[in-house]
């Protein structure tokens, strides 16, 4: 699994509340059968004025010029701030991919759909959760300041602005290890393939109705 | 301790509690469609790793089937979209290589993934059930702590039986006394999420009881729960009674003989006890419930068919006001404008949370005997699975659509999430039974209103929303 320690880069913001994950990575883009390429069409229906299809080049597309991820102060951003429930809808994993496929490494709002949350941290991709009066501060100066940079630090687990305001966010410590580390949680959690096939025998014969009765095709 | 039935599901899967909060789970069915599972097959054989168990996963392709009769005629080869045709045959093929349980897509025990499990017995009461899928939650209707994953997770799942979760708060919604005649459950669970919010149930695990929950049948159960993702919960859940053991009774994958009786015991216990308690309760009275239709682009835009389109200038709220602004505008609507003064352009009868057999007999008893109004250019029915749609022709209801204009379809996702052919236009309105009214959900620029099988078939035959409690299907 990918890692994520400390990074520092440029802010874009997606300023609004119940960014869903249609809206994220539309549905015609996952019938990709891939884990990579989503990026340039990450926010497609808000990023451009026609409609995206699969397989297709995005160069010659036309942008939408309202939209913060074409203009010009915000190429090259790294560090997304939202609202609520930012990522809420499905659960495809599509949309941390296509998050981290731009080139985002942390996204910053305040508060996340759960599956959503879930799924970043499989990605290398840092959700960090701060208070509304916090982000409200954030995106006030995100917009006053052309070149604004956020450091996000897992390891402190803070975020730094460049005025040098520290704020602090909560992450569970298993999977703050699992992303400093990078660890591949499926060879973790075969570590304890004993503890499993116990847990299975003693499941088996007091619920036998729950194994055997479908077979493989 | 008194438990809530989410704390006994997870007691009895907890294979190892960390003193960080995570937890090692025991996942004990496995539900897989073609979209989210190509990349954690592609995983394992990456890694050289095997599944598990192959006694516990089943698949099945759903959402890029077509439903056209002429497209199913010759299985995967006819599904002329060669992106969705790949994603099918993945499936397929990784389903052979592992040798896992596959419904293929012709087989008549295909369908959407949250009407199988179910349908077949395979997601049975007591059981933990994830998919890589969120309306997963659905199965929790019998009494099983089920819900959506991602693909990273599904190989997880695959490749260890196992899950790391964290236990999430409990919330029990409790819906007090009797709905009034004509009332749903999809009104139920749009008004709850009208009520909580689409964030309302973050980070719980949601039981839904109380008289209404407990007087309402199986399909209804399933339809209550498929949604509780829309009100931000991963899971939904409802204690086992004699409803559902008799829903169980019988399935194919269900015990039988003196497993059954042994299972049946177990399950009588698959309740909160009474002295449980729950980090939030929201309460709600059923007879105040009307018909709901939502107007926006959240689960959460929702008012009652009587109901009018809000007014952003009287909320203060400024995030909220700006949702409320952007949505009238996408979907066209003026403030204050009535619901049943909205044009629409399409009726969609389907998707997981309305696909039921409950369901295509709620429609067809508005329906039938009458026309689809002129103005709905299509009114499709989609059955959730072949079993479904062979009941429902055997009680003769697809000719009671067909007679009245609408299209009878294959099974699968079709318009809920429009990844196969069948979309809305841009700018059409749509009454639909799905469970989203994202932007662009049904097809690029196309406008969903949520509502129940009942309320499309009525506005099918209106041509407008209609509170189905007086529709008399005069539209003179
Ligand atoms: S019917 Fe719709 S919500 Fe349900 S699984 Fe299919 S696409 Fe998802």
């Amino acid at each position: 699994m990918k890692s994520f320690t400390a990074h520092k880069g440029l802010v874009a913001p997606m300023d609004r509340a119940n960014v869903d994950t249609d809206m994220i990575i539309p549905k015609q883009f996952l019938k990709s059968i891939k884990r990579t390429g989503f990026g340039k069409n990450l926010f497609d229906e808000s990023r451009y004025l026609d409609e995206g299809l699969p397989d297709q080049s995005c160069e010659g597309r036309s942008l939408n010029p309202d939209f913060p991820l074409n203009l010009a102060r915000y190429q090259g951003a790294s560090v997304l701030l939202a609202r609520e429930n930012f990522g809420c809808g499905s659960s495809r994993e599509h949309a941390p991919w296509a998050l981290d496929d731009y080139g985002f490494r942390s996204v910053i709002a305040a508060s996340f759909a759960d599956i959503f949350y879930n799924n970043c941290f499989k990605n290398g991709l840092l959700p960090v959760v701060l208070e509304p009066a916090r982000m409200d501060q954030l995106f006030k100066e995100m917009y006053a300041t052309q070149g604004y940079e956020l450091a996000v630090d897992l390891h402190d687990q803070s975020v730094t602005t460049p005025g040098g305001d520290v704020f602090s966010f909560e992450v569970d410590e298993f999977r703050r290890q699992c992303l400093l580390e990078g660890l591949d949680d499926i060879d973790l959690t075969l570590q304890h393939a004993d503890e499993i096939r116990a847990f299975e025998e003693q499941y088996k014969s007091h619920a036998p109705w729950v194994f055997g009765t479908i077979k493989g095709g | 301790m008194a438990k809530t039935l989410y704390d006994k599901l997870w007691d009895a899967h907890l294979i190892k509690q960390r003193d960080d909060g995570s937890a090692l789970i025991y996942i004990d069915r496995h539900i897989i469609h073609e979209v989210t599972s190509p990349q954690a097959f592609e995983g394992l054989r990456l890694a050289g790793r095997e599944p598990w168990r192959l006694d516990t996963n089943i698949a099945t392709p759903d959402h890029n089937v077509p439903t056209t009769v002429k497209e199913r005629a010759s299985g995967v080869a006819g599904i002329e979209d060669l992106v969705s045709r790949i994603q099918v045959t993945t499936l397929d093929d990784n389903c052979d290589e592992f040798g896992i349980l596959e419904y293929a897509i012709n087989d008549k025990r295909q369908g959407i993934v949250h009407v199988i499990g179910p349908e077949s017995g395979a997601c049975l009461p007591g059981m933990t059930v994830v998919c890589g899928d969120s309306h997963t939650a659905t199965n929790g209707a019998v009494g099983a702590l089920a819900y959506g994953i991602g693909t990273s997770e599904v190989e997880h799942v695959l490749a260890t039986q196992c899950l790391v979760s964290k236990k999430m708060n409990n919330m029990l919604v409790k819906i007090n006394g009797e709905l009034s005649e004509g009332v749903t459950a999809k009104d139920v669970i749009l008004a709850i999420i009208g009520e909580i919010g689409t964030a309302g149930g973050s980070g719980y695990a949601i039981e839904f009881g109380g008289q209404v929950i407990r007087d309402m049948s199986m399909e209804g159960r399933m339809t209550v729960c498929n949604m509780a993702i829309e009100a931000g919960a991963r899971a939904g859940m409802v204690a086992v009674d004699q409803t559902t053991i008799d829903y169980v009774k019988g399935r194919p994958f269900a015990p039988t003989g003196n497993k059954w009786t042994q299972a049946v015991a177990a399950w009588q216990e698959l309740h909160s006890d009474e002295a449980a308690e729950f980090d939030h309760v929201v309460e709600l009275d059923g007879a105040s419930i009307e018909p709901q239709v939502s107007w926006g682009t959240s689960p959460e835009m929702v008012v009652p068919v009587s109901g009018q389109v809000p007014d952003p200038a009287t909320v203060s709220d400024p995030v909220k006001k700006e949702g409320i602004e952007r949505a009238l505008d996408y979907m066209g609507l003026k403030a204050g404008q009535a619901i049943q003064d909205i044009a629409l352009d399409k009726v969609f009868i389907g998707s997981c949370t309305n696909s039921r057999i409950e369901d295509m007999r709620a429609a067809a008893q508005v329906v039938r005997g009458r026309k689809k109004a002129e103005s709905i250019a299509l009114a499709m029915v989609v059955p959730g699975s072949g079993l479904v749609k062979a009941q429902a022709e055997g009680e003769g209801l697809d000719k009671i659509f067909t007679d009245a204009g609408f299209e009878w379809r294959e099974p699968g996702c079709s318009m809920c999430l429009a990844m196969n052919a069948d979309k809305l236009g841009n700018g059409e309105h749509c009454a639909s039974t799905s469970n989203r009214n994202f932007e662009s959900r049904q097809g690029y620029g196309g406008r969903t209103h949520l509502v129940s099988p009942a309320m499309a078939a009525a506005a099918a035959i209106a041509g407008y929303f209609v509170d189905v409690r007086e529709f008399t299907g005069d539209t003179s």
